[in-house]
């Protein structure tokens, strides 16, 4: 009898505690998993509510808006390309000098300089990434801009003055300088990507390359390049979907000029640098809402080019793992 | 193999062809160009930096640091935005590592790996949304009918702190020894107590490399609190439910002045912003060293 009424007594005792440490991990668990779903969401929320911001424009203008040329407050005309333009052309001069030049640096850093000269080279160009935009902007706006007017330019323009780009009046603020403070920007993240990517190539494919007797740039061109070819291209499309983002630094170095330019030495206007520049000040709802409609155009263009970068990346270690 | 007499046996290796010469020039132009683009990175960062220096260094004074911006005309310091520039960055940093650190426990602690990759797609995605695209929506969700304020700036800075805490975080997580959690779940610690007592501190050195870094980033974005908190009083103030003047507004206002006494401050201004980045990838190099020694040593 008295056995009987012990046991019920010590048994919730123990499953109390065990159903209370089991309790801890759930909540644990249930924490970080919504902390995981907040992030998702938060990703949606930007997107729907820029959206949800733009909506008003894009049932005005439709999207003929995209192709129309022209910004004028005054007769209430609005258009994307001028920005889109800038934006392009800005940002893929910024691709064609930055790619050569992070495939060079991270292949002088992986593959030629002994790892004493490595590691310092690497850390400072880790810091040039670490520069604030403003920053680069400001030096790009009131020593680099000048510059660029008084020798590049001039220089440009002899060898290629024929090119209707490089023709025109030299200016300290236009599409040229613009484009080439988005090269200093995008260059570091271009070649500490294509520098993890060459690490990562296996070395015994190196190793019998070199030792059929092919030279060091033989190897790199035959093998390393073209092992690492799709995450070159990734890396290539995440410093362009950067320059596409960029509003200050173009902001400060582009020159706003709501035109079309022939030449690249010639002021104009990019996405990002339009809405930093207006938004605030907008003085009807049409400009206002016009100015969101840029905001969505740019949204869209960067998370494109974002997700076909990460699409390439995950297809990439995928297809490595394997082999 | 019979060879024809007076041609070149293509596999004697006695023969020096001219083909040799050309592979050896362009292996040395090879070596040459890609040094030259090294040097190209490292002279633009030392012309950017001794720019700032030579420019900004003589406005640096006692007056820099300890009087708000002035008025037009006047001699002034950049206190005020100094002040607000920590308060924002502050409360973003206590926004953002909290949730980016969970969601990195959840990827690398709980989720199947399919979900984990789809996670860390999400935050490399969420990372490279513009900053200027993160102060429209933050715009757009509180500041339209609220006004600005410092707390709707830290939370656009937050937003661009959490991918890269998050996926700094959840990286070094997973090369955290197996051992270890095997060895305190075998204890029967429970597994939140493993995370939380044993996995977290191994791993804290690794976690604060990557918040310092990202520190670093969030305290030189501008165009979030161009939206947020840019239309502020030229005063000391500890108002965080008003928008607040920080540094890197400060350049950009300035940079775009014609004044060349502006100018000459906003050079100040970026010596100032560009020494806290810097000592933050010091201290950042650091962080990564000491955890390399503890894993070395354990």
């Amino acid at each position: 009898m008295t056995s009987t009424t012990y046991e019920p007594v010590a048994a919730p005792e123990t499953d109390l505690r065990r159903r209370g440490l089991h309790l801890g991990d759930l909540l644990f668990k249930g924490i970080a998993l919504l902390a995981a779903l907040a992030a998702t969401v938060l990703l949606g929320l930007i997107a729907w509510k820029i959206f949800q911001l733009a909506w008003p424009a894009i049932q005005h203008f439709g999207l003929s808006f995209i192709w129309t040329e022209a910004w004028d407050p005054v007769t209430q005309t609005f258009g994307a390309l001028i920005f889109i333009y800038g934006t392009v052309v800005t940002s893929l001069i910024a691709l064609a000098i930055a790619t050569p030049l992070s495939i060079a640096i991270a292949l002088f850093l992986t593959e030629i300089a002994p790892r004493r000269v490595a590691a310092p080279i690497a850390t400072m160009v880790e810091l040039l990434a670490a520069i604030p935009s403003v920053v680069l902007g400001l030096w790009g706006i009131l020593v680099f801009g000048p510059w660029v007017r008084d020798h590049l330019e001039p220089w440009l323009q002899d060898v290629l003055g024929f090119l209707p780009m490089f023709s025109g009046t030299p200016s300290q603020a236009g599409i040229l300088p613009a484009g080439l403070v988005l090269t200093i920007m995008i260059i570091p993240i271009t070649s500490a990507i294509c520098r993890e990517l060459f690490m990562r190539v296996p070395k015994d494919l190196m190793n019998g390359a070199l030792a059929l007797g092919s030279t060091r740039w033989e190897a790199v061109r035959g093998v390393l390049l073209a092992y690492a070819a799709p995450g070159i291209v990734a890396a290539v499309l995440l410093g362009l979907g950067r320059a596409f983002g960029e509003a200050i630094a173009v902001n400060q170095t582009i020159g706003n000029r709501n035109v079309i330019p022939t030449s690249w030495f010639e002021p104009g206007d990019s996405l990002g640098s339009k809405v930093a520049s207006e938004y605030v000040g907008a003085t009807s709802v049409e400009q206002a809402a016009s100015i969101l409609y840029l905001a969505a155009i740019l949204m869209v263009i960067s998370l494109v080019t974002n997700v076909i970068a990460q699409f390439i990346v995950v297809r990439f270690e995928r297809a490595r793992a394997g082999v | 193999m019979s060879v024809a007499p007076g041609a070149v046996d293509p596999y004697d290796i006695t023969v020096r062809s001219n083909g040799l010469r050309r592979r050896r020039i362009i292996e040395k132009v090879f070596g040459i160009l890609s040094l030259l683009a090294a040097l190209f990175a490292c002279a633009i960062l030392a012309v950017v930096l001794g720019t700032l220096v030579a420019k900004g260094f003589r406005e640096l004074n006692l007056d820099f640091f300890t009087k708000a911006r002035p008025l037009y005309g006047e001699k002034g310091g950049v206190a005020d935005a100094l002040v607000g520039s920590a308060i924002i960055v502050g409360m973003a940093a206590l926004m953002a590592i909290p949730v980016a650190v969970l969601v990195a426990i959840y990827m690398a602690e709980y989720a199947r790996p399919r979900v984990s990759r789809a996670l860390r797609v999400v935050l490399d995605v969420l990372n490279g949304v513009p900053a200027i695209i993160v102060g429209v929506f933050v715009f757009g969700l509180l500041v339209v009918g609220n006004g600005q304020s410092a707390i709707f700036g830290a939370f656009s800075l937050a937003i661009l702190m959490l991918p890269m805490v998050a996926r700094s975080t959840q990286e070094i997580l997973q090369v955290v020894p197996q051992s270890l959690r095997h060895a305190s779940l075998a204890l029967g610690v429970t597994k939140w107590r493993t995370t939380w007592n044993i996995i977290l501190p191994s791993a804290i050195g690794g976690i604060l490399t990557g918040v310092v870094i990202s520190l670093a980033r969030v305290a030189g974005e501008t165009a979030p609190l161009l939206f947020t908190s840019s239309i502020a009083a030229n005063a000391v103030s500890f108002d965080i439910h008003s928008a607040l003047p920080t540094l890197p507004v400060t350049i950009y206002v300035n940079s775009e002045s014609p004044d060349p006494g502006e100018q000459a401050a906003a050079w100040a201004a970026a010596l100032v912003l560009i020494a806290f980045v810097l000592v933050m990838n010091v201290l950042a190099k650091m962080f990564a060293a000491r955890k390399r020694r503890q894993l070395e040593g354990s």
